[in-house]
Formats: C-alpha cells, sequence, structure tokens
C-alpha cells in the first residue's frame, strides 16, 4: 500500500471519526445537536444555527448517481495511468451529495439516476475511501 | 435592487487593452498598465486625472500605484476570479454615485498563460472550502463541475452535444471577424467532434482560452463624461446575487432562481425589456454557462436553451447575437473584461465586420455562485 500515488485526504481531529467509520464500514456525518442538520465538512460551529455541540449521524450509504463527469485530462500524477476515469456526484439518502468513483460496475450501467450502494475501498492503513458501485 | 435613480448616471468613459496571447517577461501588474494607458489615451486624460482605481487579479494596489505614481482618492483591489469582473464595475459604479471618487480606473491583468496558470490539480481552490476535500477521487477544476452540470442538464432536458457544439462554433465564427481575437480558425461540427475530450463531456472547444492579457476601463459620471475624447456608454443598470454556501457541489436549478433576480432587477434599474436589446456579452468560461446564463435571465424557457442556440439565435444577425468578439472561448479568457470591453466598442460602432447595427443596448451576464449583470445603453434613459 506504500505506493499509493494518489492524492489523501487531509485529516485531522475534527473529521477522525469520518474516517475511522469508513475503516469500520460505516458512512457518517457529523451532525448539529441542536437543528439536526448534517455537514459535510467539519466547520466548528453549525453553519445553519451556530451551535457548537455535534453528534455523528449514521447514514445507509446508499444513493442515486445525480451526475458524472469522465476525466481524459491528467491533473493528478496519481491517476495518469487511469485516464479517462469517471468522478460522480451521488446523491446520499437521508444525506448531502458527494463527489466518488463509481466502482465493480460495468460501464453501461453507470448512468444518472442508477441507485448506488457504499464499497469501502482501503487505499491505504489510514484511509479507506468511500466509493459505490451501482446496485444490480 | 440598486437605486433606480442611478440608472444612466454613470458612465464609461474610456476604455483599453493589450494584445492577448503569449506575452512572456509582463507581469500583471505591466500587462495593466499598458491597458491603462491605452484607456487614458482613449477617453483623453492623464494618470493625474484618476482619483479612483481597483484593480482584479494584479495583487498589490500598493505596488501598482508606485509603479504608476497615481494616488487615489478611493482604492481598492478585488480578487483574480472571473466573477469579480462585473462586481468591480458595479463597486466602481457606486463609488462614483457616491462622490467617493470622480474618475476611477479598473485594471485587469493576467499573465496566467506565461505563468502556467492551472485551473486543475492540487493547487485548485474552486468550490471554496470543499475543493480540496475531493481529491482523493480525482476531481478537481471549475471544468470538471461545469462539465457534471452540462451532464445533469442533459439528463433532465435531452439538450445535445450537437446544441451545445453550436455555442462555441458561433463564437468562433464571430472571432473569425475580430483580429484581436487569439483563435479564428472555424470550428465545424466535425472538428468539435474529433476534438479531444477534457472532462467528458466537455471537449476542448468548450473551454476557454487562457492567455496573457490586459483591460482598463475608466469611468466616470455621465456629465463628465459627456466632454471626453468618445461618446460615452452609460451603466443603465446593475445587479448582484450569491449561492455561495455549498457551492463545491453544482446547484439544482443552475443558478436558474438567482439569475431570474438578477435579471428582473437589472432591467428594472435600467428601464429596459430583452427585445429591447442589441445584443449579450454572456461569460463563457465554459459554454454550459451561456445556456444555464440563458434559461435563468429568461430569454428561452427552462431546458430549451440547447435549441435556442442551434438555432442561430446567438449569431450576429440572430435575435440575441451574443459574445460578438468570440467570447473566452475563442478570443481569450479575461475574466469577464473582454466582454464588457466589447460591449462598450459596440456601443460606440466601433467593431469594424462584427458591428450590430445601431447598436444601443448590451447586457453582460456572469453566471456563477456569484452572479452579476449589468445592461450598458448608448444613451442613460
Amino acid at each position: 500500500m506504500t505506493d499509493y500515488t494518489k492524492p489523501l485526504p487531509h485529516m485531522d481531529e475534527a473529521n477522525r471519526p469520518y474516517w475511522q467509520a469508513l475503516k469500520e464500514g460505516r458512512v457518517t456525518f457529523l451532525t448539529c445537536a441542536s437543528c439536526d442538520q448534517m455537514r459535510v465538512y467539519t466547520f466548528h460551529k453549525c453553519p445553519h444555527c451556530g451551535n457548537e455541540d455535534t453528534k455523528w449521524t449514521e447514514l445507509p450509504g446508499t444513493g442515486e448517481i445525480w451526475s458524472l463527469g469522465r476525466f481524459h485530462q491528467v491533473y493528478f500524477e496519481g491517476f495518469r495511468e487511469e485516464v479517462p476515469y469517471t468522478v460522480a456526484i451521488v446523491q446520499l439518502d437521508d444525506g448531502p451529495r458527494v463527489y466518488s468513483n463509481i466502482v465493480e460496475t460495468d460501464v453501461d450501467d453507470v448512468r444518472i439516476g442508477a441507485r448506488v450502494e457504499p464499497v469501502f475501498d482501503p487505499v491505504t492503513e489510514d484511509v479507506t475511501l468511500l466509493k459505490f458501485r451501482v446496485q444490480p | 435592487m440598486p437605486n433606480k435613480d442611478l440608472r444612466g448616471k454613470v458612465a464609461v468613459a474610456g476604455v483599453g487593452r493589450t494584445t492577448y496571447g503569449r506575452l512572456p517577461g509582463q507581469s500583471p501588474e505591466d500587462l495593466g498598465i499598458w491597458a491603462l494607458d491605452e484607456a487614458l489615451d482613449d477617453c483623453g486624460l492623464s494618470r493625474g486625472d484618476i482619483d479612483g482605481l481597483i484593480v482584479n487579479r494584479i495583487p498589490d494596489y500598493q505596488i501598482f500605484c508606485e509603479m504608476t505614481q497615481i494616488s487615489p482618492r478611493f482604492v481598492n483591489v478585488t480578487l483574480g476570479q472571473g466573477r469579480m469582473s462585473g462586481a468591480t464595475i458595479q463597486i466602481a459604479a457606486m463609488a462614483i454615485a457616491t462622490g467617493m471618487c470622480d474618475v476611477i480606473a479598473l485594471v485587469y491583468g493576467n499573465n496566467g498563460r506565461s505563468a502556467g496558470a492551472k485551473y486543475g490539480g492540487t493547487g485548485d481552490r474552486y468550490g471554496g472550502a470543499g475543493g480540496g476535500a475531493w481529491f482523493p477521487y480525482g476531481m478537481t477544476s471549475p471544468g470538471a463541475a461545469h462539465a457534471m452540470m452540462f451532464a445533469r442538464h442533459q439528463h433532465l432536458y435531452g439538450t445535445t452535444a450537437n446544441q451545445l457544439a453550436h455555442v462555441s462554433m458561433t463564437f468562433r465564427d464571430h472571432a473569425a471577424l475580430n483580429p484581436h481575437a487569439v483563435m479564428r480558425t472555424p470550428v465545424t461540427i466535425e472538428n468539435y467532434h474529433a476534438s479531444r475530450f477534457i472532462v467528458e463531456p466537455l471537449h476542448i472547444f468548450d473551454y476557454c482560452l487562457i492567455n496573457d492579457g490586459g483591460v482598463a476601463m475608466i469611468l466616470t459620471s455621465a456629465e463628465r463624461a459627456r466632454d471626453m475624447k468618445k461618446k460615452p456608454v452609460y451603466i443603465r443598470g446593475f445587479a448582484q446575487e450569491t449561492r455561495l454556501p455549498g457551492s463545491d457541489i453544482p446547484p439544482e436549478d443552475f443558478w436558474r432562481e438567482p439569475l431570474a433576480r438578477v435579471a428582473s432587477e437589472v432591467e428594472e434599474m435600467s428601464g429596459t425589456t430583452k427585445s429591447d436589446l442589441s445584443a449579450a456579452m454572456i461569460y463563457d468560461n465554459f459554454s454550459p454557462t451561456v445556456l444555464f446564463s440563458l434559461e435563468g435571465c429568461g430569454f428561452c424557457p427552462v431546458g430549451e436553451s440547447g435549441a435556442f442556440v442551434a438555432d442561430g439565435n446567438l449569431a450576429l444577425g440572430g435575435s440575441l447575437p451574443t459574445n460578438t468578439s468570440g467570447g473566452h472561448l475563442s478570443e481569450s479568457y479575461m475574466q469577464g473584461w473582454a466582454l464588457n470591453f466589447e460591449a462598450v466598442q459596440q456601443l460606440r460602432g466601433e467593431c469594424g465586420d462584427r458591428q450590430v447595427q445601431d447598436a444601443d443596448l448590451i447586457q453582460y451576464i456572469c453566471a456563477a455562485p456569484m452572479m452579476t449583470s449589468i445592461i450598458y445603453g448608448s444613451d442613460p434613459t
């Protein structure tokens, strides 16, 4: 795994529970304890109500492909061998929209509107990325 | 809405620009000074007449003032994002209208081509707080976000690649008539489809052209502008909106709701309707942005922008001649400034082969997480 050359996420104290949960095969997002709004980014205060108290909400991790783009341009050296590769925007059920990759799926089935389920991809010892596959 | 009493109270007195292309050895300040001196010559003023200054993409107003010996009463600097050009012109109009200054220079300098500016990869900050969070998935660049917006538009409305191609083909036809444009060879539908994808569904022809260059505009009061060398071009109306929270993910409505508000405010302030317009200058960082702008501002029904552009409406001689210079896709990516320059030249009748006949009202539109529009007129009211 030490030869992994793609960009890795920035981890800090605030977002560590998110990454730890992914290692355990769970999709969680930081949530305001006061207004229940989820946030993708671990801002200290709730962007919606300003409250500082938080909890972590677990989602099923299923969702729907909202849009797609296929990268032919090499922007990161680590992706050079993979172009063209596809980035998807996934609308999570009861959750936010996130960028990710669709894996383990026939290319013809990667379409906007397709239902997806989570795939937990352990790319390094510390980092498990949340990816998706189209549900059969 | 900005106060309707400001309609036609501020005018563009002079415009200047550099050549566009590869201009090695020129800093953003150098390019800005080149354009500024052209703009001063255009209106018959000298540097000493300037008492207001906003620099854009030029990082440091203090160094710029040292380099030009300009000592303004009012000074500011705006970020080097294309959405800021319209906003900068609006700030300037407000500064003139409120008496903060009498003659304001807006100076833009961009050495992006020689400096190797990149809009994707590890330096990418598009999408605010979240931008870099998606690098592990290979997601980066404003172009990719617009590619996904267009893919979504295709999914919802059946917009086709052939329809989108008409945006870049039409603007290239305009550029062929513009000696200042960097890319002037016409693009056929075959050329378009044969060209490489950057982020599919977008081809290279759907991306703006990063170049070196500078643009400057001199604004003053309508009364004062009437005494200058050239015919004034009046700022009839302006409006702004934003959709910044959550803007790392494309908006559900292609910015339709805020754009509609911008459009209605700018029309009300300027006292005009869409059918009065002689032409439009639409921010074309990527060709789909033109579709979203047309729908959002109400030039065509929702979902029908593809057919609208394919029917030739944006061409010279069409119902809404758009980006008559070739725009960012073919003239040069001067981050909105060159489009505003073109609006002024069209209203003065200085556009030669690509002149829109009897042009008297032109709307500038920029659709982004920060939206602006300006309506320029050859008459103040």
